[in-house]
């Protein structure tokens, strides 16, 4: 390899780099505006002040006010709190079960991993959001609700790619070394085997925090997640549809902050993908 | 090739049975069934009736009994009354589905239509600003929310501008433009980094240099032989998005009062329309693995390598 071309490579590997220290700390800050959403909302999200209602965006109220007075700025931050919880909530819960149910498919296969395998494909056979809505719709709305019709549709692309790592993994020469140095099953699992194949599920877990807040919204936008008067960005958006003619920053402005959320990590995404694989760097 | 469809037919079965168990039981976990819903709210009726239209409607059998009832109701057509209307749970889907169909239609039309285009000139002029500029208009077109464009869109089409209805009126191409727009920005974003990516593979390969070292014009590699290939990933891709969009559809017909089977199943839910919501749920996942299929089949019959692969030769 030419000298330019090496250097050239390491050019693209500090920029990786830096976007990973760009977005990672937008990421940061997202949360944290999260966590202290309460201290940073200088009006109370629920304070209704009728006088002041449907006011455009002013130097006290930077996004305006809804139609019974609140501030929206508070509220978006408010809700900040409900959405973003939930989807790391979500994301957090399908990783797990996708990979434990994955990981034992593929290390003790048999009739365990045959049945699993085989729910798996019937619940990849339904048009995901269909049937969040339907469960949804049955366990009847309701955020928690949401999140559990969300991770049933999710797991089993997780339990897959958890599935076939283990299946490379379980064969490797240091897997039976430990074996024979007398390790246990479950150790073999949780010591030899996660580690080794926990990393590309780390990665589609980072890429789908984005989809998943804006499904979470989207059954939220449907009445299917959390009611108002909570703040949420997706339920925020419908209940305040009918003021889109009149006072259109009501609508929209929940719509931005999920659009700016969803845009930080998928770019944090994107870039923890490029840092883990150089081959898919560019795509 | 006829060995492989058998194949994959017969995968088919349990899955299609999966499917059809899964919707059946998770109405009957809801807890609800005709009976509660027709009396529940009226509070003094007697247990003798109830246990009447219960043994009516074959609700005191045994749970599996009533699995392969509802299934032989499935495939003849009969799925039960709405609740709320009370008109046929089959015949009201079906009257909607073609509203559905066409702006599915519609908006993989428009994404093919930018996409592709769109795809290899970004592919073909890789690391310059026009690339980078459009990666970064399909990053955000990915990152935006449905429900969120087609408020936007309301917002200057219908509203600010007034060239288009705010809600549909019935479904004609004006009514549709919105929605159509609205589905076919989200996913000629993600199809259009897609085409990049397959339309850059290929043009790595080794026949594109041999053909550019035989004096071949680059409109001729591109266009003769990279797009060509890069196609077979793309129609595949674009395949599998129709089942996707089925179900996506529901949040955007039930914003611009697309009267398709979306909002139907949305409003279903809403009225917890049970028999309205399971045939919502069978029939679009049966579309979806139906359409699952004739993409698998489509990418096999297109590329020789795998075909000669899945017959075992």
């Amino acid at each position: 390899m030419s000298e330019a071309k090496i250097r050239k490579q390491k050019i693209k590997k500090d920029s990786v780099k830096m976007r990973l220290v760009i977005f990672g700390t937008l990421a940061l800050l997202l949360l944290l505006a999260s966590i202290f959403a309460e201290q940073l909302a200088h009006c109370d999200p629920y304070l209704q002040d009728l006088s002041n209602a449907k006011a455009a965006p002013s130097m006290a109220h930077w996004l305006g006010t809804d139609r019974y007075g609140r501030d929206m700025l508070s509220r978006v931050i408010a809700g900040s709190r409900t959405s973003i919880y939930s989807t790391l909530l979500l994301v957090a819960i399908v990783t797990v079960t996708g990979t434990a149910v994955g990981t034992v498919c593929g290390f003790w296969g048999g009739w365990v991993d045959t049945v699993l395998m085989r729910i798996s494909d019937i619940f990849l056979a339904f048009p995901g959001l269909v049937f969040a809505m339907a469960v949804a719709g049955v366990l009847g709305g309701g955020l928690q609700n949401a999140i559990i019709a969300l991770a049933a549709i999710s797991w089993p692309k997780y339990a897959r790619i958890a599935r076939s790592r283990t299946l490379t993994e379980k064969e490797a020469p240091y897997i039976r070394a430990a074996r024979l140095a007398g390790c246990s099953t479950p150790a073999i699992i949780l010591r030899h085997i996660l580690p080794n194949i926990i990393g590309p599920i780390l990665v589609t877990a980072m890429l789908d925090i984005g989809t998943m807040m804006m499904e979470l919204a989207g059954l939220s936008f449907l009445g299917l997640g959390a009611k108002p008067p909570a703040a949420e960005w997706g339920s925020m958006m419908s209940d305040t549809r009918s003021l889109l003619p009149t006072a259109p920053w009501v609508t929209l402005s929940p719509g931005v902050a999920i659009f700016i959320s969803v845009m930080i990590f998928n770019l944090l995404g994107d870039t923890v993908r490029d840092w883990a694989d150089p081959k898919s760097r560019g795509r | 090739m006829g060995k492989y469809i058998r194949k994959r037919f017969f995968q088919l079965i349990p899955v299609l049975i999966g499917i059809t168990f899964l919707s059946f039981a998770m109405m009957r976990i809801a807890g609800s069934d005709a009976i509660t819903e027709l009396y529940g709210d009226k509070g003094a009726v007697s247990q003798e009736i109830i246990d009447e239209k219960r043994a009516e409607l074959g609700l005191d059998k045994p749970f599996m009994t009533q699995y392969f009832s509802w299934l032989g109701g499935l495939l003849t057509g009969d799925m039960g009354k709405s609740y709320v209307s009370g008109k046929d749970v089959f015949g009201t889907f079906v009257s909607k589905l073609p509203a559905t169909l066409l702006l599915t239609v519609l908006s993989i039309l428009l994404t093919v239509v930018i996409a592709i285009p769109l795809g290899v000139f970004t592919a073909v002029r890789h690391d310059t600003f026009s690339d980078y500029l459009l990666r970064c208009m399909s990053f955000v077109g990915n990152s935006l929310p449905n429900f969120f464009v087609a408020l936007i869109l309301m917002q200057i089409f219908s509203i600010r501008l007034g060239w288009l209805p705010v809600i549909a009126s019935g479904t004609g191409i004006k009514s549709a433009i919105m929605p159509t727009l609205t589905l076919a920005i989200a996913m000629a974003s993600k199809y259009m980094r897609q085409v990049r990516a397959a339309v850059l593979e290929e043009l790595n390969r080794e026949y594109v240099a041999g053909g550019r070292a035989r004096g071949v014009s680059d409109r001729v590699i591109i266009f003769r032989s990279v797009v060509k290939s890069a196609m077979l990933t793309i129609v595949t891709l674009l395949a599998l998005s129709i089942g996707s969009l089925l179900g996506g559809t529901a949040i955007i017909e039930s914003i611009f009062m697309w009267d398709g089977v979306g909002k139907l199943a949305v409003d279903a839910i809403t009225m917890r329309d049970y028999p309205m919501i399971q045939a919502y749920v069978v029939w679009m996942a049966v579309i979806y693995v139906l359409v699952n299929l004739a993409a698998d089949l489509l990418y096999h019959a297109l590329d020789p390598r795998i075909r000669m692969e899945a017959d075992g030769r």
